[in-house]
């Protein structure tokens, strides 16, 4: 058996390095940009004292926090409470090898894709990192050993395995009309064409999944776990220096890595009106120009990340349950009910099934919507939400 | 690669699962130790699906998956309610009917 | 040695060490992560079998859900380490772990021997197994025959997990009920 050496080895290693590098550029970029944006919207300038515009503001804060003293408390359970931090971040870097980030080009006759690994089950591969971030969440709060962090491990936990639900049930819409599991050929399978993307296609179910990856994420207006007005900060009150520092970048890298998931599934990827085929397909030119629009992409949705955190308050938690289990849930089921049928009926035209996956999460909602209604106005005295029960089930920690 | 290291590697964890339900009286842990036994029946479905190169192996692990997953959400409501009454999941400590 | 050998006994070993680790812990929450860390290896395992989807469905069902949940009730409950009242001490245990080291020489002796005589130990399995590794099983398979031959399985499957959630909920109604 013939091994070529750089196939196999020199380029996969090379575009590991380099995407590890960019996503942790791309985290100070965020950290940086996220001070910024907010200055911004809250008219104000946010820190500019640090080199050019406060470019330099991450690598300062980066080295105070690298010579603060690495405190471990007394009362922690110290080999999960040193591990904690690893079990976020590793899940939330990992996930990236899978995400193609642009077509593919041709160096001294080696067809580079421009993705770490094609794998066959590249979605499952998704979903099933996607759901060991928790644990970086709960064991961290657990051995903590402080009231606070265990209780924002417990909303963490309840949260994160009610949304990764509906991740999961939002694609499926898309992978029937794509009937591919590879991420590089359901970004493929999408045209080069804004119109021809699956946010439009798929627009209830993009909504759906777009939300739970903020859920997921634990960003505003999810961030219950680490509520810093209810829970001090959360499941991290208890870490400091670097150990908290790894929370932060694993929060920056999964919203990164989750906005490039999100642009790859309904997002078209990095199409964008041919612009990605100059210079001709499979050329040096023309994946650079792919990247870039990909780059993009993701840039422009990290900034939705931005906005949304400085425009909606945060849910309660039994807002978050009822929101997840009775909207979001309905809305991601309705989308593969209503696609798979109008797939058949209509011999996959796209139009239709657009329009019918709309007006299903409209008449959805409405009912759900009605139901809610109708249980409020019968038991409106009794003041007995449904969410009371998870809740209840605390009065044994105490 | 032959199938008897998979079906040996089998053997030993579903032994261990045995081991810890006959030796522990936690009942969350007892219940792992369950869960660790279907995996390993999991773990022989999918060598032996191999070596035959019949789907159907792999086929059955779901179902075991399935059933797995019912089990747990049945179980650990049943602990949580005994929990409630008596503050203790020992399996020792429960063996009354009388709630 | 090739390289699938290498990692089988890099997983098998993961596995064994996390499985006894499981049994061993005093702390539950100890045990879990033991667990989270056998169920890894075996989904390794499954990947070196070319079971992929299995392999992610693994991790995406044990890892992902049923061990948060594992580990939520832990939490939930707070439970230290939990007294051993009545377990198995001394010779009782010594009997135990020789039952069980019994039970695993009845599996290794068949999974050894017996299998010779059977269809999956013939040379026409065998030579099955050389042409899979080439050409491993599909979700495409997999889904095919779970939506056609063993649609009924299938169904079945889906009432045992309406029936658990139902169950689930009458269990934790009555407790609100007795405590209004």
């Amino acid at each position: 058996m013939d091994i070529d050496i750089v196939e196999v080895i020199v380029i996969p290693v090379i575009k590991i390095l380099f995407i590890a590098h960019l996503l942790i550029i791309g985290v100070m970029a965020m950290i940086w940009s996220e001070r910024r944006v907010s200055g911004w919207m809250q008219d104000r300038l946010g820190p500019n004292r640090v080199g050019p515009q406060g470019l330099l503001q991450p690598i300062a804060d980066g080295i105070k926090f690298l010579f603060k003293e690495d405190l471990i408390p007394n009362h922690v359970d110290k080999p999960l409470y040193v591990l904690a931090p690893a079990m976020l971040l590793v899940p939330a870097m990992i996930i990236v090898a899978v995400v193609p980030f642009g077509s593919s080009m041709t160096i001294a006759g080696y067809e580079i894709p421009l993705q770490i690994a094609d794998l066959n089950i590249g979605i499952l591969y998704i979903l099933a990192i996607t759901s060991l971030g928790v644990y970086g969440v709960v064991i961290g709060a657990w051995a903590s050993n402080n009231k606070y962090s265990l209780l924002g491990g417990l909303r963490s936990s309840a949260q994160m395995i009610s949304y990764e639900l509906t991740l999961g049930l939002a694609i499926i819409g898309v992978l029937m009309l794509s009937e591919s599991l590879k991420l590089r050929e359901i970004a493929e399978g999408q045209g080069a064409n804004p119109w021809e993307w699956n946010f439009l296609i798929h627009f209830p179910a993009f909504l759906a999944f777009t939300t739970a990856v903020f859920a997921e994420t634990n960003r505003l207006p999810f961030d219950l776990a680490e509520a810093e007005q209810e829970l001090v900060a959360g499941y991290h009150t208890e870490y400091s220096s670097m150990k908290f520092a790894i929370f932060f970048m694993a929060e920056y890298m999964s919203m990164i890595v989750g906005s490039a998931v999100v642009v790859t599934l309904f997002l078209g990827g990095w199409h964008f009106f041919g612009l990605e085929n100059i210079g001709g397909e499979g050329s040096v030119l023309a994946g650079l120009i792919s990247f870039a629009i990909f780059f993009v992409k993701t840039g422009i949705f990290l900034f939705v990340f931005i906005w949304v955190r400085w425009t909606l308050p945060r849910f309660r938690y039994d807002q978050l349950m009822n929101f997840g289990w009775k909207f979001l849930l309905p809305v991601a089921l309705s989308s593969i009910v209503v696609t798979g049928t109008l797939y058949i009926i209509t011999k996959g035209n796209r139009l239709w099934i657009g329009v019918g996956n709309v007006v299903a999460a409209f008449i959805v909602v409405a009912i759900v919507a009605g139901m809610l209604a109708m249980d409020n106005n019968s038991k409106s005295a009794a003041q007995n939400t449904p969410a009371a029960a998870p809740l209840r089930g605390l009065d044994a920690v105490e | 690669m032959s199938l008897e290291y998979y079906l040996i590697l089998s053997a030993l964890l579903f032994t261990i699962g045995v081991i810890g339900v006959l030796i522990r009286r936690n009942a969350i842990i007892i219940f792992m130790c369950i869960e660790l036994m279907l995996n390993a029946a999991n773990l022989a479905f999918v060598a032996i699906s191999r070596s035959l190169g019949q789907v159907e192996g792999q086929l059955f692990v779901f179902f075991v998956m399935a059933v797995a997953a019912a089990e747990v959400a049945i179980g650990l409501a049943i602990i949580v309610s005994v929990f409630k009454h008596r503050e203790t999941i020992n399996v020792d400590e429960v063996n009354s009917l009388k709630g | 040695m090739n390289p699938e050998m290498i990692l089988f006994f890099i997983f098998g070993a993961v596995s064994l060490i996390g499985a006894i680790a499981v049994i061993s812990f005093r702390h539950p929450i100890y045990s879990a992560l033991s667990l989270i860390v056998t169920f890894f290896a075996q989904a390794g395992l499954f990947v070196i079998l070319g079971a992929h989807f299995v392999a992610a469905v693994q991790v995406i069902v044990y890892a992902g859900a049923i061990m948060v949940l594992f580990l939520f009730v832990i939490m939930l409950l707070n439970l230290g380490t939990l007294s051993e009242k009545g377990a198995l001490t001394g010779k009782l245990k010594g009997v135990a772990i020789i039952l069980g080291i019994l039970l695993a020489a009845q599996g290794i002796y068949i999974a050894v021997n017996a299998l010779n005589n059977t269809e999956v130990g013939s040379e026409a399995a065998q030579e099955k197994a050389a042409a899979l590794t080439n050409n491993p099983i599909e979700t495409y398979d997999i889904g095919e025959l779970l939506f056609s031959k063993y649609l009924l399985p299938f169904e079945v499957t889906s009432l045992i997990l309406l029936a658990a959630l139902i169950g689930v909920i009458v269990l934790v109604k009555r407790e609100n009920q007795t405590e209004n």
